[in-house]
């Protein structure tokens, strides 16, 4: 399903454009706006982040978005009504979640849910390989894929373990350290770490954590996708409605512009 | 008992932290098990305890305390003795030990009622290693006299203003730092939580509480103690003294939760109490969250106590039976922190106050051929003020 994504882009000559937009912030009409507007600009996959209240790989915008979210009491049930009421007209969707919400949601009730939204996997960046076995299996019964993190301190044996595990796509963390827009990746050990990858999975290579500018997505030009967050989040944090809607959508259309090789 | 290989006691426990980290926790893996394994990791160790801390702690027999209630002897272990006041110097000194062997060349902690951060910043003095402390807002406000001893011993304090502004947020603050820095950075976490091996390495360190607890009680009374009491917010006090008794099954394991205004009130700290099942900085255990797995705000008087998970191998006596987690409130906490004070001349921590205010209803039902161990995890000092 996810595959699919990567493989359209690739014919087309480019990198699949991957945003994420934390759902409900600043508010769930506003990120249903956002999800329809990206997906006319040309975004391949949407990426949505359910909003928790302890975000480990998140840095100050994410975490920020996610706090806002939560102030306006969004759970992963609104999530999954968003993502539900988005399905038909927009790109795919994988949501982006910490494992707590989906432990208490109970693993396989949200593996249905995911299908019954019509989503079409999910990240949870907290789940390593090791305990990531139960999802995994949970979402493939339903069809749905779990990509799978992995991080420059990652050794090659365990980079090859992991993309053999990984559903749909390997999620190359640019950095050390959490998402933002704040520091930019050194993209010499980013791009080796690209080439290691590609000798051990044919799976399609997508780079988040800290890709925020235009000349950041022509640095990745060899991997197969890019995913940006936080600067999207930075562009319209305190906006609502249209206005969020026209500042995200100069950003990804630059963005977009600069994922042709 | 030894976690799994994956790091669980029984279904508590684990690794749940991003990918980042993996690669830093099993270097600290391998490392653990090299230097519990090597004797002369345990050498310096404890000689560092005895000249530096000033181990064995004492063993010290209440004469006032209870003696309306009952005439079961209350034995106190005395680990507000410990250099810095508390317990957690024995953890600090022996990771600042194995950072040492790892050749990382800087410390990172969190901190909540601030003697973790003292400890850490200790050994970072003792040891000359750099120390970042990350402390809550709200902690850095009502612990104000640990912030400064923490500078005055070279280390910087971060202030997180996110969340809560307690002790869970700058935990999150301190995997965040850490994930971008673990190659050249030790994390010393403060309690027997966090992602494998970081309980049970924390409880190999603390340990030595409950083995010299054990030897004095027998030495002096011929006997095992009937109950043992200790105060649970992460828990590391606790899996001190609770480990030189744990094959003992006749001995009672108490582990007292930060009750705050009352189990019904949803003011309280009582992870084990009134929580439930889940996943928080690294872990499955039992934690305060909302019906839809958001981490819930917690409340207790004590700084120490204020957190809303708790360490996996509590979880793993709770389930088990081995260990029974009462709770406490604050005002009874209060009470005796005055209380203890004014009977036996010695200011108990916050923390402690609350082992201290089971003990002394335990008395009501225990006679002179029992005996009650508490573990006086540490001093009062910072609280002053604040009662």
């Amino acid at each position: 399903m996810l595959t699919a994504v990567f493989e359209r882009a690739r014919s087309q000559r480019r990198l699949a454009f991957i945003p994420y937009l934390m759902a409900g912030d600043p508010d769930l009409a506003t990120t249903s706006q956002l999800i329809g507007a990206l997906s006319a600009q040309g975004a391949d996959l949407i990426e949505l982040g359910v909003p928790y209240s302890d975000p480990l790989a998140d840095g100050p915008t994410i975490a920020a978005a996610a706090q806002r979210a939560l102030g306006n009491r969004v759970g992963l049930s609104d999530v999954l009504a968003l993502a539900k009421q988005c399905s038909g007209n927009s790109a795919p969707i994988v949501l982006f979640t910490y494992y707590n919400p989906v432990y208490q949601f109970g693993v396989q009730r949200f593996a249905a849910a995911l299908a019954d939204a019509g989503v079409a996997g999910a990240i949870v960046p907290d789940l390593a390989l090791e305990e990531s076995a139960e999802l995994r299996a949970a979402l493939a019964e339903q069809g749905r894929e779990m990509p799978l993190l992995v991080a420059p301190s990652t050794p090659p044996e365990r980079a090859r373990r992991i993309a053999e595990a990984a559903g749909g796509f390997v999620y190359v963390v640019s950095r050390l350290g959490v998402t933002g827009a704040g520091k930019t990746p050194d993209f010499a050990p980013l791009r080796a770490q690209i080439t290691a990858l590609r000798e051990r999975t044919s799976k399609p290579l997508a780079v988040g954590f800290g890709v925020s500018r235009t000349e950041d997505v022509r640095s990745v030009a060899d991997a197969d996708g890019v995913i940006v967050g936080s600067a999207l989040i930075d562009r319209y944090a305190g906006l609502s409605g249209t206005q969020a809607v026209e500042r995200v959508v100069d950003l990804a259309a630059a963005l977009i512009a600069a994922t042709r090789r | 008992m030894k976690p799994d290989s994956r790091g669980y006691f029984g279904k508590f426990g684990g690794r749940f932290v991003p990918e980042v980290l993996i690669a830093a926790l099993d270097e600290l893996d391998s490392a653990v098990n090299e230097a519990f394994d090597d004797p002369t990791f345990w050498d310096e160790y404890h000689a560092v305890l005895r000249d530096f801390v000033g181990r064995p702690s004492p063993m010290y027999r209440c004469e006032r305390y209870v003696a309306d209630l009952s005439p079961v002897p209350l034995l106190m272990k005395r680990e507000d003795t410990n250099h810095t006041g508390a317990h957690k110097i024995n953890n600090t000194v022996g990771q600042a030990l194995l950072a040492r062997r790892m050749g990382k060349r800087r410390l990172l902690a969190e901190t909540g009622a601030g003697q973790h951060g003292v400890a850490t910043a200790t050994v970072g003095a003792k040891f000359g290693l750099p120390v970042d402390v990350y402390m809550g807002a709200r902690d850095i406000e009502r612990q104000a006299l640990n912030v400064y001893v923490m500078r005055l011993l070279g280390a910087d304090v971060h202030c997180v203003e996110s969340g809560t502004q307690t002790l869970k947020d700058a935990t999150n603050e301190a995997f965040r730092v850490w994930a971008a820095r673990a190659g050249d950075t030790f994390y010393v976490i403060g309690s027997v939580v966090g992602a494998h091996p970081y309980p049970y390495m924390v409880r190999e360190l603390q340990k030595v509480i409950g083995v010299e607890a054990r030897r004095q009680t027998l030495a002096r009374y011929g006997r095992l103690p009937s109950d043992v009491v200790a105060c649970v917010g992460g828990g590391s006090n606790a899996i001190g003294i609770f480990s030189g008794f744990v094959d003992d099954p006749q001995v009672k394991l108490w582990g007292v939760e930060a009750g705050g205004e009352g189990l019904e009130s949803e003011h309280h700290a009582a992870s084990l109490g009134a929580g439930s099942i889940g996943v928080l900085h690294g872990s499955r255990s039992y934690l305060l969250q909302s019906a839809q797995g958001q981490v819930r705000e917690t409340h207790s008087v004590s700084a120490g106590l204020d957190y809303p998970g708790v360490g996996p191998e509590h979880a793993f006596f709770k389930e088990s039976g081995r260990a029974t987690y009462p709770s406490v409130t604050d005002a009874e906490a209060i009470e005796a922190f005055k209380g203890f004070a004014r009977s036996e001349g010695i200011v108990p921590a916050l923390e402690s106050a609350h082992a201290i205010a089971f003990a002394r209803k335990l008395a009501a039902e225990r006679s002179k051929d029992d005996l009650i161990l508490v573990n006086l995890s540490g001093r009062g000092d910072k609280d002053i003020g604040r009662c």
